[in-house]
């Protein structure tokens, strides 16, 4: 359709789920009063110094190794210097030259199936800011270092994305790693993740790239693919003009969907990075390499594949159901306890999926227990039930009416397979209905098969659905034909 | 002899015998600050009150049994110190409001060992500077000649422990702060190795070669006030993790067999032919002691510097860019907007001196400028660093003259700073390298004491201080005071 | 390497240091001292010479993941120029 290609590179902070901080062993945790969560070394206070959280370490070593990337034996910490009221020492302590995390990828499975590998240029160790609150102080601002000094890992991307679509494929898929390797709650509302995005676009057939703009703080999927979306607009849209893209930082608005530049020209930044005199080299062993490897939980990848493997899924069904620990967990459940893993899985990405969408419900919070949903399909396999009436057990069971076997118990809902009984029914419809069951014998065979729905029909009604659907034809067609 | 002319070491030993009081002591040291430090300026703040709590504290807790090592034994802070609830200024104007929240680990070990606070001594601002002129507070006279200066940083420090207004005195030492202010007011201060002394609380100059040490009238002081201070520091990144030392035990040890060497390049054409002569001399009375002395070549320390002056200021650019008029010190009046703040608050809040340093560090380490300067500055730093590695495989110490130069006077050097700048050519190299080293005196000139250097290997301070002991042992250059504060 | 007005003010900009016309002038020369002091060091050969950033070969320590109490606000709100409902107050921030 266009004449243009979108080249995509992220760079994405993930906030580490340690306790404490990176630098002080004050709490990690949000939400609390302003400044309460501040030690002596969050707040910058002269004379107070760093030492770094092993844990914070830990976390990147497993990034890294979760993504197949070189783990640096050594690496070091280095001083960003600006001056910010939200950061409190007037630099920010990072990673530079040697990054903890080398290179390493990142497999996508896109939605139309095909797989594409993202390459992570690095990733490093560094303290977020505090914050800057603009509400309520009658036009002061307000600063709170309750989040200074939270540990980070800033992921970078080597600009290998080629589509809002892929970006986001990646973002889902960074999401979904780590969540499940523990390093990061995920929670995405709460900044947990947050996404900087270089966009730049070029002639179809150009190799070189064009100048690119960054989109700094995306903190939704959502805003994350219009952002990308506009952007590519915004740049074809001055090119085709015959203008230029100047380098820049731009904010997006998710609310409006429109970006801004943030910094005007004058104020280039000059970082002044240098080694942080206070923090001396971080020198790993294999030993500690190997214990944080074999601390790994399955990667969602390898999850992936497994599921293809051992449940003889889709690719598709795989990697939805592989997305995230909890789905993946309440999917192996009900495949194991319910011994059909197709069955469980075009229940959960059907009828419960749909349940949870509607309420807006996580899996986590979902009312439906995976052993409930495996009694379930258990009852339909074993033929208690039927498809129809499993639907009305599982909407009773999502209300907290019980198990499906209270359910079926309580209210009458199990399938009439008793053959002597069935007889009677069968008999008794074809006393009551002479006339069709004439017709019938008359018809030729095209016609027969139109008409028999008619006798199950009166069949299901007269058992309330609940009449054995294989045996009721069978009993029929001897009725009928006999 | 009256008890303020008493060592530190002879103070403990009238303390242990129950022949004095922490409170009488503490009360005959208040008494001579109240008396003689309008003159001298050496304190920034007097903690009076609190220093008799403690003292009797300190004498009730000696009652019951207590033997902490300085049990009893006023001494000084250099206000480079945090110390919890008391003004903690660094000599600057940006934190003449700050009361410190917290203790630096310096001034809760000395505490912990019984030692009392007499109050915080003045001192370059931000540990800036050579002469002690650079306070917000004022110049601190010297008290050999109070229209000279004391040295710096640790001037405030030096001038008190030298007119006997404390017995003894925490310092700190970037480029010399401890050294070359001994040697300027005839004292004995010692430099430790790179990371023997927890720098948790004590404000930052330049965090890769700040490092506190003690300042008093002997070396055996100085080992006691050492054994207080050592000690690995979980709060501080770079403190080191070893088995303490005992600096006391081998005070006495015969220097037969010791090594001595003299680096030619500090002895160059330029010196002062009194201050080599009495170097020289200080290094027979060695050699009259068993030691032998040999000839060692140190021939990377004359960029030692220029080095320093890149290394330091771009620390210390960025270390003090937490003063930023936010969350403590001072701000400026109606700050218009964030910039205004900033910028009016800092240029406001540091004197000229700290200022040049930011500026000179800052484009130091701007972009284009790092390469040539503070890349290269730190390759110098590894050359100077092997020199002595080399040094030290011929020579077990390693001696010199402190300073080029005796006290001079106020306001001599005020508007040439390279000038003040190229007078610690003899101590910089030592921290560049993070050894150990100390001043004490060798000697005086024109009624001004000298002050020699004894530099050793890593972690040797011990050594260092057993060979100024036994020199102090036999001269008595370390017991001249100053007539000023005497008995008329 | 002399360094000239306009530098002065640029590097002043970056230490949010407020230096006047005329102060920059004399800054102009002083740092110019310095530089050319600090430009002995280009005669230094480094050409294979690791750079020097801690003068001990040692490597960081590691603290445990284990939270210590950090309500600091009854002690260090009260040394904040400006304060309010326990946040810090500057002057409007415009991002």
């Amino acid at each position: 359709m266009s004449a243009w290609e979108t080249v995509i590179g992220l760079e994405i902070h993930v906030q580490l789920a340690t306790k404490t901080k990176i630098f002080s062993s004050a709490s990690t945790a949000v939400g609390a009063e302003p400044n309460s969560h501040a030690s002596l070394v969050d707040l910058a206070m002269p004379g107070t110094l760093p030492v770094l959280n092993r844990e914070a370490v830990n976390m990147a070593v497993k990034f890294g190794l979760a993504v197949g990337a070189e783990i640096n034996r050594r690496s070091a910490f280095e001083r960003k210097n600006y001056f910010y009221p939200d950061l409190p020492k007037g630099y920010q302590t990072t990673q530079l030259a040697e990054p903890i995390v080398g290179t390493g990828n990142i497999e996508l499975i896109l939605d139309d199936g095909s797989r594409k590998t993202v390459r992570i240029h690095h990733a490093h160790l560094e303290e977020d800011a505090g914050k800057s609150l603009h509400e309520d102080f009658h036009g002061m601002t307000g600063i709170d270092l309750n989040r200074a000094g939270t540990p980070l890992i800033e992921v970078v991307t080597e600009p290998d994305m080629r589509s809002a679509e892929e970006a986001v494929a990646f973002a889902r898929t960074l999401h979904s790693l780590v969540t499940a390797i523990g390093i990061c709650d995920g929670e995405m509302s709460q900044g947990s993740l947050r996404f900087d995005v270089n966009v730049s676009v070029r002639r179809k057939g150009e190799e070189k790239l064009g100048t690119r703009t960054e989109t700094k703080n995306l903190n939704s999927f959502r805003f994350m693919e219009m952002a990308i979306k506009k952007e590519v607009e915004r740049q074809i849209d001055i090119l085709e003009d015959g203008g230029s893209i100047t380098q820049e930082t731009r904010l997006f608005n998710g609310d409006t969907g429109v970006s801004r530049s943030m910094r005007s020209k004058e104020d280039a930044n000059d970082y002044r990075y240098f080694p942080c005199p206070d923090l001396l080299p971080v020198m790993l062993s294999e030993e500690q390499i190997i214990e944080l490897k074999n601390s790994l939980p399955e990667l969602p990848a390898q999850r992936l594949g497994r599921f293809v493997e051992q449940y003889g899924l889709s690719d598709y069904d795989a990697r939805i159901l592989s997305s995230d620990l909890a789905t993946s967990d309440y999917f192996e459940a009900v495949a194991e306890r319910s011994d059909d893993a197709k069955l469980a899985a075009n229940w959960i990405m059907g009828e419960l999926t749909a349940r949870l969408n509607a309420e807006e419900r996580s899996i986590k919070e979902c009312p439906m227990s995976a052993s409930h949903l495996a009694e379930l399909i258990a009852r339909l396999k074993d033929n208690t039930i039927s498809s129809k009436i499993a639907k009305q057990v599982f909407e009773a069971c999502w209300n907290g009416e019980g198990s499906p076997d209270q359910v079926i118990e309580a209210r009458g809902l199990k399938q009439v397979s008793d053959s002597g009984e069935l007889q009677k029914m069968v008999d008794k419809i074809i006393a009551e209905n002479t006339t069709q069951a004439e017709a019938y014998r008359a018809a030729d065979e095209a016609k027969r098969k139109k008409m028999f729905g008619f006798f199950v029909g009166q069949a299901m009604k007269a058992s309330q659905g609940k009449a054995n659907p294989q045996q009721i034809n069978e009993l029929l067609m001897k009725a009928l034909e006999g | 002899m009256t008890l303020h002319k008493h060592t530190l070491t002879e103070l403990k030993a009238l303390l242990d015998a129950g022949k004095v009081s922490a409170r009488e002591l503490t009360d005959t040291f208040l008494a001579r600050i109240e008396a003689l430090d309008g003159e001298l300026n050496s304190f920034v703040t007097v903690t009076a009150e609190q220093a008799r709590r403690e003292a009797d504290a300190a004498d009730a807790a000696r009652s019951k049994g207590d033997t902490g090592l300085l049990n009893g034994l006023p001494i000084a802070h250099k206000d480079i110190f945090c110390t919890d609830g008391v003004r903690t200024s660094c000599g600057s104007r940006m934190l003449d409001n700050f009361i410190s929240p917290y203790d630096a680990t310096v001034v809760e070990k000395m505490r912990a060992a019984g030692a009392i606070m007499l109050g915080k001594t003045n001192m370059d601002e931000f540990a800036m500077g050579s002469s002690n002129e650079t306070s917000f507070y004022g110049p601190v006279k010297n008290p050999w000649d109070l229209s000279r200066v004391p040295g710096g940083s640790s001037g405030g420090s030096a001038a008190a422990v030298a007119a006997r207004l404390a017995p003894a005195a925490t310092g700190t030492d970037t480029g010399g702060s401890i050294r070359q202010p001994a040697a300027l007011t005839g004292i004995t201060g010692l430099k430790p190795t790179y990371g023997t002394v927890s720098r948790w609380g004590m404000i930052a100059f330049a965090s890769s070669l700040d490092q506190a040490g003690p300042m008093a009238q002997s070396a055996a002081d100085c080992a006691l006030m050492l054994q207080t201070m050592v000690g690995h520091d979980s709060k501080d990144s770079t403190s080191l993790d070893r088995t303490t030392d005992n600096y006391l035990a081998d005070l006495d040890k015969p220097l037969a067999g010791l090594t001595v060497g003299l680096p030619e390049e500090f002895f160059p054409a330029s010196l002062d032919d009194r201050i080599a002569e009495l170097t020289r001399e200080t290094a027979r009375e060695l050699e009259r002691q068993g030691a032998k002395v040999v000839s060692v070549s140190l021939p990377s320390v004359k960029l030692s510097v220029p080095a320093y002056y890149v290394i330091a200021p771009a620390e210390a650019s960025s270390n003090l860019s937490r003063f930023d008029g936010v969350r403590y010190g001072y701000r400026c009046q109606d700050p218009v907007d964030l910039m205004d703040l900033y910028k009016r608050s800092r240029s406001e809040g540091f004197g000229d001196e700290v200022q040049r340093r930011i500026l000179v560090g800052t484009y130091a380490l701007s972009h284009g400028y790092y390469d040539a300067y503070y890349l290269r500055a730190q390759k110098v730093r590894r050359l100077i660093s092997d020199d002595f590695a080399r040094a030290f495989e011929k020579a077990d110490v390693i001696l010199g003259p402190t300073s080029p130069e005796v006290a001079f006077q106020l306001g001599a050097k005020k508007d040439d700073p390279v000038t003040m700048y190229m007078a610690d050519v003899f101590t910089i190299a030592v921290n560049l390298a993070g050894l150990p080293a100390l001043s004490m005196p060798g000697g005086m000139i024109d009624g001004l004491p000298v002050g020699v250097q004894l530099i050793g290997n890593y972690f040797r301070e011990g050594q260092i201080l057993n060979v100024a002991h036994r020199y102090q042992q036999a001269t008595d250059w370390h017991r001249q005071a100053p007539a000023f504060g005497g008995e008329k | 390497m002399a360094i000239d007005q306009d530098t002065v003010l640029k590097v002043a900009h970056l230490a949010r240091l407020h230096v006047s016309a005329e102060q920059s002038q004399a800054l102009a020369g002083r740092l110019s001292d310095i530089l050319n002091m600090v430009d002995q060091l280009q005669q230094a050969e480094v050409d294979n010479i690791a750079p020097l950033a801690h003068p001990l070969d040692v490597s960081q320590p590691l603290r445990e993941d284990v939270v210590q109490p950090a309500d600091l606000r009854d002690r260090v709100l009260p040394l904040a120029p400006a304060s309010e409902g326990s946040c810090f107050l500057v002057p409007r921030v415009i991002e």
